[in-house]
């Protein structure tokens, strides 16, 4: 991304010595700290600026503030509420966040969110009369194939055919959601789903079950493993270190005789598959059946996830959790103050406004710097 | 609806109809990407203007009366997404794409928002321009029943077309676009010459949108636009960077539309959601078709996607 626009060589240095890398020395935690403060203060300033809008519209910012917290974080039940929309939010992020790092701005996450979860359905009805640990294995599988391969396409059209991976993405979202509608119309359609056409039911025992007595599905857990697995890979092993220096210089990357194409497509898989399981979990945990409800906006969401948690795996299961609970206020907003379901949309927009904004603000606060560096 | 008396030519009349009804918000946008990207930068945020355009006005329209100032408004607010579009790519580091998104979910969700409260009432509609008075065949008036905003496109395209090659703006908007760093050295500034660019480009876009609300569809719903302002990327792409080609792209892209609405009027609804998805297919194959991983695109502007 915008490592990509620095002196070739000096950004490919940069990009070997992340933040993340424990400090060497007692120094180091200035250079850190920006890493935290630059994108915090980015939210913050984001929720201002909203909470103006909101003074604008006649209501008190600080108490829709107090509601959004509340409803996000205020109670055992609400916060199982955002832990809900927490894991397909992680999972689609992924799908921004890996190719990212090779400078590949994916925004496919909700097209391959809806082709995980029609190709999980699928698969789950193939096979619903075996047990149910057999029948989430195979539809796992299914969902990481389908997302993985559809964004794999992307990846292809841009090594192959240098088509910008970020309008493919986008029009291949639509492409998915009408091949969805299709299918769940025509050939998966359940008979008796009238008002909403919908594919034929997992059956209920056959379901994603729900963690202990919680109301919190084991989609969680899933998100969760599959973010740390992804900030490992991406910062912690040969792969990763590949993958970071063809997006810091990609001629580099090709000079020092890295398979950039393989490693490309590898890692658009990877993204892809992650944003399969989201659609999956919501197939086998939440609705049970492939209609037009899995495209909900947690792919959309999921960039803006990515993005503040600057594409890396371990924030964005911090970042995922806040905006879940944002997501999860939605309905409060609507009930309480009378404010329409698009204003989660519009904060949304806010924070990404503030959050790129912010990105030209790395290396320019003078405190941020290393002394002596 | 009785399409018996025309059978087949229903189709037909139903593709070109809504080639041009259909094609100009694609035109509009198209043009106004083709400006944006002529100054060097991206705007993928139009499909968040077309939004705004779009509800604001149908909004205006319905409060005034007046669906001129439903336009003229719509144009105002397309404007103000792109000076926040323009403020923001201006900035170091910032990518234009990133950018885009950014402001396809804020321009949409700001639409959805102040929009609420128009998806009941009707708004004054702009008049369509009557080209199919020479016929008795209902279907063929209402498909020659033009948008004023469709001639004004088709005007604004050749305009545009003798703006880049006549004019010593246009030649300041291309050499800001191809070689940023020589366009300072001339004097030129280049943050301005974008501001204006992107923000004249995003007004195009409002007005789009306006014709989505005012003319056709018709109606300010929040699913009136999906996606015509990305796909006005890949169009500009597809047209060579050239605004008189801009208007055949839009045409094609509009008749591909309609297909599957005109398929569905003579009662063939067989794979009906697969034919809506045939914009997106033929703008991803039109994509796959010209673009090239070995050399830089004919036309297109030598700074484009650069952080110069």
């Amino acid at each position: 991304m915008s490592s990509a626009q620095d002196t070739p060589i000096m950004s490919a240095v940069a990009e070997t010595r992340t933040p993340e890398v424990a400090p060497k020395t007692p120094l180091r935690w200035r250079p850190a700290l920006e890493a935290v403060v630059i994108p915090s203060g980015a939210v913050v300033a984001a929720l201002v600026m909203f909470g103006i809008f909101c003074a604008f519209q006649g209501r008190d910012a600080f108490k829709v503030y107090a509601a959004i917290f509340k409803a996000a974080f205020g109670s055992w039940y609400s916060f199982q509420n955002t832990l809900v929309r927490t894991a397909p939010l992680m999972l689609t992020a992924l799908c921004t966040a890996l190719p990212a790092r090779l400078g590949m701005m994916v925004i496919g996450n909700e097209g391959a969110l809806v082709v995980g979860g029609v190709v999980a359905t699928a698969a789950g009805l193939a096979v619903q009369s075996a047990s149910m640990p057999v029948v989430i294995a195979v539809m796992l599988m299914a969902g990481m194939a389908g997302g993985g391969l559809w964004i794999t396409l992307v990846g292809l059209l841009y090594y192959k055919r240098g088509v910008n991976e970020t309008i493919s993405s986008l029009l291949m979202n639509y492409i998915a959601i009408a091949l969805m509608n299709h299918l769940v119309n025509g050939p998966m359609r359940d008979p008796s789903s009238l008002n909403k056409p919908s594919s034929f039911p997992i059956p209920d025992e056959k379901m994603l079950p729900n963690i202990g007595n919680t109301n919190v599905h084991y989609g969680l857990i899933f998100g969760i493993i599959v973010c740390l697995i992804a900030w490992v890979l991406m910062e912690h092993t040969t792969f990763g270190f590949k993958a970071r220096m063809i997006g810091g210089n990609i001629r580099a990357a090709r000079m020092a005789g890295l398979p950039v194409a393989r490693i490309g497509l590898i890692t658009c898989f990877l993204g892809g598959a992650a944003a399969g399981i989201a659609g999956m979990v919501e197939v086998a945990a939440v609705q049970g059946r492939a209609n037009e409800s899995l495209a909900a906006g947690y792919g959309y969401a999921g960039i803006l996830v990515s993005f503040v948690a600057r594409h890396r795996g371990l924030p964005i299961i911090l970042v995922a959790t806040l905006l879940g609970g944002i997501l999860a206020s939605g309905g409060i907003l609507q009930r309480e103050f009378t404010l329409p379901d698009a204003t989660i949309l519009l904060l949304q927009g806010f924070i990404f406004i503030s959050i790129l904004y912010s990105e030209s603000l790395y290396g320019r606060i003078k405190f941020f710097k290393e002394p002596g560096a | 609806m009785n399409h018996g008396s025309i059978g087949w030519w229903g189709v037909v009349i139903g593709v070109l109809a809504g080639s041009i009804r259909g094609g100009t918000p694609f035109l509009l946008v198209s043009l106004g990407e083709c400006l944006t990207e002529k100054s060097g930068k991206i705007n993928l945020g139009l499909e968040g203007v077309l939004l705004m355009g779009a509800m604001t006005a149908y909004a205006i329209s319905y409060k005034t009366g007046s669906s001129l100032i439903g336009v003229g408004a719509a144009a105002g607010a397309g404007a103000l997404l792109g000076m926040i579009h323009a403020f923001l790519v201006s900035r170091p580091k910032v990518n234009d794409i990133a950018a885009g998104v950014a402001m396809l979910i804020f321009g949409s969700g700001l639409a959805f928002y102040m929009g609420k409260p128009y998806i009941e009432p009707t708004a004054p509609q702009l008049p369509g321009i009557p080209l199919g008075f020479w016929s008795s065949v209902p279907q063929i008036r209402a498909a020659l029943s033009i948008s004023p905003l469709f001639v004004f496109g088709v005007v604004v395209a050749f305009v545009m077309h003798w703006f880049f090659r006549s004019t010593r703006w246009g030649m300041h908007v291309r050499a800001v676009g191809d070689a940023p760093a020589a366009a300072r050295a001339m004097g030129i500034s280049v943050g301005r010459t974008r501001f204006l660019s992107i923000m004249v480009g995003s007004a195009l876009g409002g007005i789009g949108g306006a014709h989505l609300s005012l003319f056709y569809p018709g109606a300010w719903t929040e699913r009136i636009s999906s996606g015509q302002g990305l796909m006005a990327v890949a169009l500009v792409i597809f047209a060579r960077w050239n605004p008189v080609q801009c208007l055949w792209a839009s045409l094609l892209f509009g008749g591909a539309q309609s297909i599957g609405p005109s398929l569905q009027a003579v009662g063939i609804s067989t794979g009906y959601y697969l034919w809506n998805a045939s914009p997106y297919i033929l703008t991803l194959l039109v994509m796959i078709a010209t673009c090239t991983t070995k050399r830089t695109l004919v036309g297109s502007p030598g700074a484009l996607g650069t952080s110069s």
